[in-house]
């Protein structure tokens, strides 16, 4: 436990530990509070803070407006082709934010945008109407939360997913119609995973690069990890960089209490020794409508950026449609046999991809297990420590490991070792909410009832907790595994030639402008991670299907 | 445990000169060498090559390729970024002692001039460079050479603007009628932009960025995306970008054409230089003497219509001869002084 402990402490202490280190020092290392001092009244790094703010707000409103219709429809009633809606949703959160933000370009762009060319063609506007513009603060929050509201979607969908029937049908034979039940039972158990995906929204949001890197330059404004960003590029300005980050942890920290205060002390145990599987809502005449409205929702994050990326892959210019006449294999061609960096990224994404996913399970399982069960003393201390890395932007928890681990004792820079570190702390508190939840929700009762027995703890854990818990586990190692492929912000501050990765390779590509190899790297990328996601649901033991309880 | 500073650097390139990793500046450039079979045979038995580059993908690939026909066995990993961010990733890999770079191609002329100063440079000399080279293209101690001459020029989209309407020079993009049609690159991340801001801001004044400003204008990052702005019709016009770029896409059948400003048009001039403690030494001087030679550089010109540094080797037929185009003068080293300030300057106009 000891060791285990020690180990959290050297992921997150020590990269938090510079940062600070470099926001109350200046070049001489001397203490000083003159950062902050620039940070709180020079307008080049106030209105980057407040355009933050609003953007973070805005995508979690709307990712929770939008998520929790969806993941109850999905979840809790009989509307057709709810599997199909779940596995699209998933499309939509395998898509790195940045390659939506470039697909979006395509569509949205005010003069070349396809959506926006169809509209003049449509209404024979002159060549100065564009209804959409993409290239704006507007523009950007729509981006986001496209791409941030599978997380609110999947916390929902699963915390409805395992609430027995017997509550809600005790609620309906007592006299309630399903509205009352649903306000009054439903609602109420489903808040905690409402809260915390508002919480991972905002906090997605807040810290996010590769969209803001993307459009907000050409929009002529900045985000903090933006000009964190800026701040890092030759000659680099550490001291400034790290007092800009430590407001966002600070707030996370408040946002965190905040959550444990609003939820309080109920309890959410829903997962008892008695109970039966839920009863779906017939929605009758509404079953349609229902899934138009999903589809239509799926436009925005998966039918249309996917279009327009086909569109770019497969024509000469990206901002014609895609015709008989105008149809290419040329980019292809040139991804996969004339650019030198492609064979090597794929590898490099791949292994650290399976890498992380597999550490970051492992190490978020015990953590959970520990916090949720309060095994050990100082538990809450393990809980921060595995939540704290989610305030830390992933580009300056990047520039934290860079100083950390480029000079000795250990030298891990130019190797996959310090991205493969970088990664499972960033993903560590989004693994451990999930397991936490589906913790939070499995009543200890079974597991006294094998200690009663006489099983050990380990024994207990492996034996009737981890079954229990066999399709959180490969949810969380899906969520991991797509996590980290589509991560940018540490990657771009710690990669070298060597161990470049997809994301890098794609944001260096947008660099110079070439649309048509994104559009096939990005597609590419897509199926690949689809692949595996679909072959780890296959691995026996698992499964994806839920676990059946049966009634004693 | 302080971050990378331009005192740490030359600490540790100090640092590294005594443990004999560079070799040390000569006063005077080295024996020009000419392609043999043994540096054929020692690149060989290297296998591979570190390229970095900010020339446009597409060409630094087609480039690669070329190479790789000529001398098979020889793979060249392209690593292609703007010169500002490919001079960030050198300092860093630098400063962790990572060799990696085996030869560098930058639109930022300066940056040589820096590298050479902290002994990062391992002098070498291609017949070629030291029999047709002009003096000015190339490094008396022969750490260096230009590889490729080109401008950065006003272009625009001919379906979206006239010849007639077409700007004429830079004092003309700033009339109303351009507001939110222009694009441009950034200085912050292209040698190209950051060489001719200094030559814009020298020769036009600050005052033009200022009034530029006000203009809408979209930024993006390298100088190789406005030409692909305005092919795509994005913009119409680009203040800033490439010549060659734009002379690519025409060749392609893009609606896009060329303006050289009255005022004069930015000059870049691109070197070569190899890197003293380069992992593949002997295949980064094939490929700098195959670049440098009369077969590279016609290569370059055919495919890209830049202007050839090799005194025998003409331009491309369809291109405007140097001599009849107004050009502004490039200054290598004040930019190397000035590099800094420049971008904060423009950083702090354009509020990106």
């Amino acid at each position: 436990m000891l060791l285990f402990a020690a180990v959290l402490c050297l992921l997150i202490v020590l990269p938090i530990g510079w940062l600070v280190v470099f926001a109350f020092t200046d070049r001489a290392r001397n203490p000083t509070l003159a950062n902050f001092y620039t940070l709180f009244t020079d307008p080049a790094f106030v209105d980057p803070l407040l355009t933050t703010l609003t953007i973070a707000i805005s995508v979690s409103v709307i990712c929770c407006a939008v998520a929790a219709p969806m993941g109850w429809i999905v979840a809790r009633t009989d509307m057709p082709w709810r599997g199909a809606v779940r596995v699209l949703v998933m499309a939509s959160f395998v898509t790195p934010p940045f390659l939506g933000a470039i697909a979006w370009e395509l569509l949205a762009a005010p003069n070349s945008g396809l959506l926006n060319q169809l509209y003049r063609g449509a209404t024979g506007a002159g060549p100065d109407v564009a209804p959409l513009n993409i290239y704006t603060m507007t523009g950007l929050i729509f981006v986001i939360a496209c791409y941030t509201f599978p997380y609110v979607f999947v916390l929902v969908a699963n915390a409805l997913d395992r609430i027995p029937g017997d509550l809600e049908d005790a609620s309906s034979m007592l006299g309630g119609s399903a509205w009352n039940t649903a306000r009054r039972i439903t609602i109420p158990l489903a808040l905690p995973a409402l809260v915390a995906g508002a919480l991972v929204a905002f906090l997605q949001a807040m810290t996010l690069f590769g969209s803001p890197a993307i459009l907000a330059l050409p929009a002529g404004f900045h985000t903090m990890t933006t000009k964190i960003w800026s701040l890092f590029q030759y000659p680099p300005k550490p001291e400034l960089g790290a007092a800009a980050s430590l407001p966002l942890l600070v707030l996370t920290v408040v946002l965190l209490r905040a959550q444990a205060a609003v939820l309080g002390r109920r309890g959410y145990t829903v997962v008892g020794g008695k109970s039966g599987p839920p009863r779906p809502i017939r929605l009758r005449a509404l079953r349609w409508p229902a899934l138009a409205l999903c589809l239509v929702m799926l436009c925005l994050p998966v039918f249309l950026p996917y279009g327009a990326l086909i569109n770019a892959a497969f024509s000469r210019v990206a901002s014609q449609p895609l015709t008989a006449a105008t149809f290419t294999l040329h980019n292809v061609y040139f991804v996969f046999f004339e650019l030198s960096a492609t064979k090597l990224a794929m590898k490099n994404t791949f292994l650290l991809g399976m890498m992380a996913a597999t550490g970051c399970t492992a190490l978020a399982l015990v953590t959970a297990y520990l916090t949720s069960r309060a095994a050990v003393t100082g538990h809450r201390a393990l809980a921060f420590l595995a939540t704290a890395p989610i305030a830390i932007p992933g580009i300056v928890l990047g520039v934290g490991l860079f100083l950390a681990y480029t000079r000795g004792p250990v030298v891990l820079y130019g190797t996959l070792w310090i991205l493969l570190i970088a990664y499972v702390t960033i993903e560590l508190p989004a693994a451990y909410q999930q397991l936490q939840s589906a913790f939070r929700s499995l009543s200890p009762e079974l597991e006294e009832a094998s200690r009663i027995l006489g099983a050990s703890r380990l024994r207990t854990l492996r034996d009737v907790t981890a079954p229990l818990l066999g399709p959180s586990l490969v949810a969380t190692w899906c969520f991991v595994f797509v996590a980290v492929v589509r991560e940018l912000s540490a990657a771009v501050i710690l990669f070298t030639s060597e161990t470049k990765v997809l994301s890098v390779l794609i944001f260096d590509l947008k660099e110079s402008g070439d649309l048509a190899a994104i559009a096939v790297l990005g597609l590419a990328m897509l199926i690949l991670t689809s692949l595996v996601i679909i072959a780890a649901n296959r691995v026996p033991g698992f499964g994806g299907g839920r676990v059946g309880l049966r009634n004693a | 445990m302080n971050f990378l500073s331009r005192r740490q650097v030359l600490g540790a390139a100090g640092a590294a000169a005594v443990s004999g990793l560079s070799t040390r500046v000569l006063s005077a450039a080295p024996a020009a060498v000419s392609v043999t079979p043994e540096l054929i045979a020692a690149a060989r038995k290297e296998g591979k090559l570190n390229f970095y580059t900010a020339m446009d993908l597409p060409v630094a690939e087609k480039l690669a390729k070329a190479f790789e026909a000529k001398y098979p066995g020889i793979s060249v990993r392209v690593e292609r970024a703007g010169s500002e961010r490919v001079f960030q990733r050198i300092a860093q890999e630098m400063g962790s002692n990572i060799r990696n770079v085996d030869i560098v191609n930058t639109s930022d002329a300066a940056h040589v001039i820096f590298w050479k100063r902290n002994a990062w440079l391992a002098p070498f000399v291609p017949l070629d460079v030291a029999e047709h080279w002009q003096p000015q293209y190339k490094d008396p101690d022969g750490t260096w050479a230009t590889a490729r001459i080109y401008l950065s020029v006003i272009a625009y989209n001919t379906k979206l603007v006239t010849p007639d309407e077409a700007p004429k020079s830079f004092a003309q993009l700033l009339e109303p009628k351009w507001m939110s049609k222009l694009v441009k690159g950034h200085p912050g991340y292209s040698g190209t932009v950051m060489t001719a801001t200094h030559q814009m801001a020298r020769d036009l004044g600050w005052g033009f960025f200022e009034r530029l400003a006000t203009q809408k204008v979209m930024q993006v990052q390298s100088s190789v995306d406005p030409p692909k702005k305005i092919a795509l019709g994005e913009r119409a016009v680009m203040v800033d970008g490439g010549d060659y770029n734009v002379f690519i896409h025409k060749q392609q059948g893009a609606p896009v054409e060329v303006v050289y400003a009255s005022e004069g048009s930015p000059t870049i001039s691109s070197p070569n230089a190899i890197f003293a403690g380069a992992v593949n030494p002997n295949a980064a001087r094939l490929f700098h003497c195959w670049m440098c030679s009369g077969e590279g550089q016609q290569f370059l010109v055919d495919m890209t219509g830049q202007y050839p540094p090799h005194g025998q080797v003409k331009a491309h037929p369809e291109r405007k001869p140097l001599s009849e185009i107004k050009l502004m003068r490039e200054d290598p080293v004040e930019v190397e002084a000035k590099a800094d300030e420049i971008k904060a300057r423009y950083v702090s106009i354009f509020k990106v």
